[in-house]
């Protein structure tokens, strides 16, 4: 038989082959239950989108996607600072949400058939309707896209930006010749030192680069045409419903505060309301909470966090911020714009 | 464990206990505990990616790619396929890494000869390029080049215009190339073959020489025929000659051939790089040869640079070789960074293709299939050089 000396060592091999097996057969838990064991949320976000999400000269984050995160984290512990935040480039934001590095992906991400399925993915409520557009130089005296013929365009890769782009151009026979970067910083470099003729991408991203990185905002324009529709959403691991609702009534929680008047300001004053919504809403009437496993005051410690949806939006990309982006479809739907939530009863 | 094969009988114990037979048993165990393993991880990531509802497979291949590509040498547009792609991807990826191996091996050599020459100005100025350029990681150089060129030369509509018909812009240097003409596959071929009997000729000459001692201007009569078959079939055909000259439209430069500022970065930063190490293995491969040998080669009265080419270097390339061939892989697979820079080589496009489908294995598979192709083909095709060139042990 096999001589005592090699017994052991080959023992010790087998054994540690069945247990690499077996370990790495067992399942990973549903988020909610990891999200608690850890006491912090893993929110996936950009390296740098101006009023979505992006760090101050502290590395703090700030922005409406990160604004969102804080939510969640304020309504699942009560303490919107237990976010952990993850910067995460276009082309690894799908993965390291389907790998589990990230619990949540708020990273101003379109919502498409293809990443519904066959991502894994699953899309919380829409928190910004956007579009996509051009920006240029005024000195090149183009007044609208379809002028473009002949263009260098930058692009970042891997986003639907570059899809809408290749479809816009075909769709209206005109060519162009894409410069495709990966970073942010790059390719905003490179186009406001002249590379590019136009830089395309999210209406409000570019809003938010013409505010914060043109040398010069007023010598740029964002030009007339929306060539296609963005609407941006968090994103969640298909698989986990109970994590799936958490973060889509955390969303609508904020929408149903602005719907009902409740800001940060009146909060307090608003919990001895008569109002049977508001006190649902805010856990004065209990149910609400326990239907989603969360704390009944999870609507409450939202808006004392971050304010409601209004509130977020015009501190973030709105009036008092550099962005002084319009409300337009993401108004209430009391208003005539989309944003409509579900009724929280 | 020796395997013993003598043919004198010897005392045989047990099967168990031969050291031929337990090697043998080994050897199919651990081979069977990898192909176990392998096949585990191969079935339980599949069985992972299912339970996520990630798609599998290389079906993607065939769908519409629906993304435009900057450089395209071969024909492509956004309506061709996920695999259409790749290939413009991979043949980008081969231009930079021919035309890189070419020129570092140039600048490496000149670099390396020069690290030793006898003048104090040259061997310190090339003791400071190899020190500051094999030091600096490459991304950095590569940026920095890259700004460099984007900053360097003006907008298109205010293009430097130094020779008729060639302009020079941020968008990258653009020049006439001849138009498309039958007659030019032909010249290819006479091309090829004046290269060959340039081949034969060199061989015949040497040999002659060998036996009589006498000279045969084979350079002269080599360049005759590749420059002259070509030449003779572009006459007989009626000179058929017509320019596609750059013109400005619009934004940019129409017709002509362009090289944009992203290749030529990537070039120039890859053989400055790859340039420096290959300079001190050229240095460390001459500085191996026996001093005597130039001795020698000086006292037979040769002149230094027959010295250089006839002696010392033939016995330095037994040295210089594996490691060059290194450098090669080294250089190929560093063009991946081009990914950084904007130049759509083939891990830029298959990043943009894991991105859009989500299917990040079966792209980055690709990806290190291609790599490992490349890769292989260059040791194999320098493995034939270097047995080629390897000069017999004494």
């Amino acid at each position: 038989m096999i001589s005592a000396s090699l017994r052991v060592p080959f023992a010790a091999v087998f054994a540690l082959a069945a247990t690499a097996l077996f370990a790495v057969a067992a399942q990973a838990g549903p988020t909610l239950d990891k999200v608690k064991q850890n006491g912090i949320v893993t929110c996936g976000v950009s390296t740098g989108v101006a009023g979505f999400s992006s760090p101050d000269n502290q590395g703090r984050y700030t922005g409406l996607d990160v604004d969102v995160c804080k939510a969640l984290a304020a309504a699942l512990f009560g303490d919107a600072g237990k976010v952990k935040y993850v910067p995460l480039s276009a082309q690894q934001r799908f993965t390291a949400l389907q790998s589990g590095e990230v619990d949540i992906l708020s990273r101003n991400t379109t919502w498409t058939l293809q990443r519904d399925t066959q991502l894994g993915l699953n899309f919380a409520p829409v928190v910004y309707y956007d579009g996509q557009g051009f920006l240029v130089a005024k000195k090149l005296g183009v007044k609208s896209a379809k002028e473009l013929d002949g263009a260098t365009v930058c692009v970042q890769p891997g986003t639907t930006t570059e899809l809408n782009l290749a479809d816009f151009f075909r769709a209206n026979k005109i060519n162009f010749k894409p410069v495709v970067i990966e970073k942010l910083d790059e390719v905003e470099s490179a186009f406001f030192s002249g590379r590019c003729d136009a830089y395309t991408t999210d209406a409000s991203g570019l809003a938010g680069t013409r505010a914060t990185k043109a040398p010069n905002p007023d010598d740029y324009v964002i030009l007339p045409e929306i060539i296609s529709k963005e609407p941006l959403a968090p994103a969640v691991r298909q698989g986990d419903d109970e994590w799936n609702d958490i973060v889509r009534w955390v969303v609508y929680a904020l929408l149903e505060a602005e719907e009902r008047g409740i800001n940060s300001k009146n909060l307090d004053e608003m919990t001895k309301s008569d109002d049977p919504n508001v006190k649902r809403l805010l856990g004065v009437t209990p149910g609400m909470g326990k239907a989603l496993g969360v704390d009944e005051k999870w609507a409450y410690n939202e808006i004392k966090a971050v304010g409601n949806y209004g509130e977020i939006f015009e501190r973030n990309v709105g009036k008092d911020s550099p962005l002084k982006l319009a409300r337009g479809l993401n108004d209430l739907w009391t208003r005539g714009g989309l944003m409509y939530a579900m009724p929280v009863r | 464990m020796a395997i013993q094969s003598s043919p004198v009988s010897r005392p045989r114990g047990a099967f168990w206990n031969d050291a031929g037979v337990r090697g043998i048993v080994y050897q199919i165990v651990f081979v069977g505990i990898v192909v176990l393993v392998g096949w585990y991880l191969v079935s339980n990531t599949l069985a992972n990616l299912h339970r996520q509802n990630i798609a599998t497979g290389f079906g993607f291949l065939e769908r519409e790619a629906a993304f435009a590509i900057g450089e395209t040498p071969i024909a492509y547009s956004p309506a061709d396929t996920y695999a259409r792609a790749f290939l413009v991807g991979l043949i980008n990826t081969l231009e930079v890494a021919a035309l890189g191996i070419v020129l570092a091996t140039i600048l490496g050599t000149m670099i390396g000869v020069a690290r030793l020459s006898g003048n104090w100005l040259i061997r310190k100025l090339t003791l400071a390029y190899v020190d500051t350029f094999r030091n600096i990681p490459l991304p950095l150089q590569l940026f920095f080049w890259w700004a460099m060129l984007r900053q360097a030369a003006p907008g298109p509509r205010q293009a430097w215009n130094l020779l008729p018909d060639i302009f020079v812009s941020n968008r990258g240097v653009v020049f006439p190339v001849p138009e498309y003409d039958p007659v030019q596959p032909w010249m290819a071929l006479a091309l090829a073959i004046g290269a060959v009997l340039t081949v034969l000729v060199r061989r015949w000459a040497k040999r002659r020489q060998a036996l009589t001692g006498e000279q045969f201007p084979s350079g002269w009569v080599g360049l005759a025929l590749i420059l002259g078959l070509p030449l003779t079939v572009f006459v007989a055909a009626g000179m058929p000659f017509a320019l596609d000259r750059p013109e400005l439209k619009g934004f940019n430069f129409v017709g002509g051939h362009a090289i944009s500022p992203e290749f030529t970065a990537l070039l120039i930063g890859l053989v400055i790089y790859t340039g420096a190490f290959i300079a001190e293995i050229v240095r460390a491969g001459i500085q191996a040869v026996n001093w005597g040998q130039s001795e020698a080669a000086a006292a037979l009265g040769l002149r230094q640079g027959h010295a250089m080419r006839l002696v010392i270097l033939p016995q330095a390339l037994r040295v210089i070789v594996p490691p060059v061939t290194s450098q090669y892989l080294n250089l190929t697979k560093n063009s991946s960074l081009g990914v950084f820079i904007g130049y759509p080589e083939l891990v830029s496009i298959a990043d943009t293709t894991m991105n859009q489908t989500g299917q990040a294995i079966e792209g980055i598979t690709i990806i290190m299939a291609v790599y490992l192709t490349i890769s292989l083909t260059i040791s194999a095709g320098m493995n034939l050089y270097n047995r080629a060139v390897a000069l017999p042990e004494r």
